[in-house]
């Protein structure tokens, strides 16, 4: 299946997820070739992400989350199978800059201020000096780091500069965000506010998010729509469609519903093996 | 105030026992020409007088450090700048090559860096010869590079930068190579996702990430200019410049010469690393680096 193959199908199949698909993989696979052997990352992946969904992707390492986000982004190249965002290849999609990026470290440049760092996409892409400072002013205001502007990404603690990150993505019109564990590294406490201002920011922003995280919580909170996937070889599992309502208090994760979710996750994993290692 | 002498001490301390040890030396070493002088006109000397008879010699196998002073007073402050005799003189001839020859080692160095980088063959192909280039001795390829030049009409400065280039591009590419592939995979990503074009890549990334390797480069590259000039000035027929003022003072055996010039250039290149230090301590500032 080609790439121009399923933009086709596109026009005339009505859509089978919330939405229109801004992602859409056909039996995607991806095999490392390494010193010792052939590695399968990814094996018969089919999924469907549509607009506005917050998707996360969760499993042990190695079950090929990461490599998944990576092939959308185009950091990636699949070996099998076919993959289109936004209709387009994730080559097209990259240069058309469809998404941004939250890595698992914040990245910043140690040596550009706050402002500096969320303004460099924005003149790498060109913008208007005008229209930069207006953008940096209001995605440092949207996680809330107005005032730090002028400060160096070392002056900021681990979880601030994280939203950084996530503001320098957030910059440039990329309707997608792609978030590979942006909060893996820090603490329950801090990860818990940043969760409750992802979802303010995805409610705020219509974006559609695909989440990589090791939290079975994080991921039955933030999403609509839950990928568990397996390691050895990097595989879907199971995809659970979220009953939660869009607005979600933290306190949501202590109702039934919440429970039964993350009790099927944690089935999904099981299934897969996960928890035999 | 205590702070100040908290810090002067030690240096104090450690110049003193330099200081003592060099007199010693004097003493030790310029002996015997005094007790050979004494005997051929058949005096004897005591202790008392042969002291300080070691420390007032016109040619002293060692100098003592007041003479080396006292030198490079007269042939500072004591002397027009315009003089042949003037260290001041000598030592600006020797700077102006030093530090055209450290303009044009860096360009050098840092152009052949980002050869390296973009470049799978340079890649492959050019280390190997840098680091061939510097393993051979410069005092043998000096007077070649001087003979050479003097034949297509260069002559004075030029030769003697080209020297000074010679020397001080090694560092520069080695550090500069270094520094602009110290970016990691997610700061290279980063730039993917942002279809960031080469050049953006190596401006926004590549060159701000390699600036402090760049300046470390930079003060071991102008430390070796310095020694470069200095080199190129001896076969050049002893016109000008500290290597020339060595060479004549070797010849004619004035040793307190040969100090003095020695420590010139020894305070010219502690000068210049100094400078190269503020310069990093400026960016380093602009860059964001902690206080």
């Amino acid at each position: 299946m080609t790439a121009a193959a399923s933009n086709l199908d596109m026009g005339d199949v009505p859509a089978t997820a919330s939405a229109a698909p801004v992602i859409e993989a056909k039996a995607l696979g991806l095999t490392f070739q390494t010193a010792d052997g052939p590695v399968q990352a990814l094996t018969g992946v089919d999924l469907t992400i549509g607009r506005g969904d917050f998707v996360s992707f969760i499993g042990p390492s190695g079950c090929g989350k990461t490599t998944f986000l990576r092939v959308v982004a185009d950091l990636e190249q699949p070996t099998e199978g076919a993959i289109t965002v936004n209709g387009v290849s994730p080559r097209e999609a990259r240069l058309a800059r469809a998404y941004g990026y939250v890595f698992q470290a914040a990245g910043l440049y140690p040596w550009r201020t706050i402002g500096a760092n969320v303004r460099l996409p924005l003149e790498i892409m060109g913008y208007s000096k005008a229209e930069q400072a207006e953008r940096v002013a209001r995605v440092l205001d949207l996680v809330e780091l107005s005032g730090f502007e002028k400060k160096f990404p070392w002056q900021l603690s681990g979880g601030m500069q994280q939203r950084a990150s996530i503001a320098r993505a957030l910059a440039f019109d990329a309707d997608i965000l792609l978030m590979d564990e942006p909060f893996g590294a820090l603490d329950e406490i801090v990860r818990d506010r940043l969760n409750e201002e992802v979802l303010r920011l995805w409610a705020k922003t219509q974006k559609t998010v695909c989440f990589v995280t090791h939290s079975i919580p994080e991921a039955v909170y933030l999403s609509t729509r839950i990928v568990v996937m397996s390691p050895r070889p990097g595989r879907v599992t199971d995809v659970i469609d979220s009953t939660l309502p869009r607005e979600r208090p933290l306190e949501i994760r202590e109702t039934p519903e919440f429970l039964a979710i993350a009790h099927r996750v944690r089935e999904g994993l099981r299934a897969g093996h996960s928890y035999d290692v | 105030m205590s702070r100040i002498l908290h810090h002067a001490a030690p240096v104090a301390t450690v110049v003193a026992i330099i200081l003592a040890l060099w007199y010693l030396g004097a003493v030790v070493l310029n002996a015997p020409w005094v007790r050979d002088q004494a005997a051929r006109a058949g005096q004897e000397v005591t202790l008392a007088e042969l002291i300080p008879a070691t420390m007032a010699q016109e040619r002293p196998v060692l100098p003592a450090p007041h003479q080396v002073a006292i030198e490079i007073w007269q042939t500072t402050v004591e002397k027009s700048v315009t003089s042949k005799r003037s260290l001041v003189y000598h030592g600006w001839i020797t700077l102006s090559a030093t530090l055209l020859g450290f303009v044009m080692g860096t360009v050098l160095g840092m152009a052949l860096a980002i050869g390296i980088i973009h470049n799978r063959a340079m890649d492959m192909s050019v280390m190997p010869w840098v680091i061939a280039s510097q393993t051979i001795p410069i005092l043998a390829i000096a007077p070649m590079i001087i003979v050479v030049l003097n034949a297509v009409g260069l002559s004075g400065l030029i030769p003697k930068a080209m020297i000074s280039t010679y020397l001080s591009f090694f560092p520069v590419v080695v550090g500069m190579t270094k520094g602009l592939r110290s970016p990691d995979a997610l700061q290279l990503d980063l730039m993917t996702t942002y279809s960031a074009s080469g050049a953006q890549v190596f401006w926004k990334l590549r060159f701000p990430a390699s600036l402090p390797y760049l300046f470390t480069s930079m003060k071991v590259a102008v430390a070796a200019s310095l020694v470069g000039a200095i080199v190129g000035e001896l076969p050049t027929g002893a016109v000008a410049g500290l290597g020339a003022r060595l060479l004549a003072g070797s010849y004619y055996g004035q040793t307190i010469q040969i100090w003095a010039a020695l420590f010139a250039a020894a305070f010219l290149a502690a000068g210049l690393v100094a400078a190269v230090g503020l310069a990093k301590g400026v960016v380093d500032r602009r860059m964001g680096a902690r206080a």
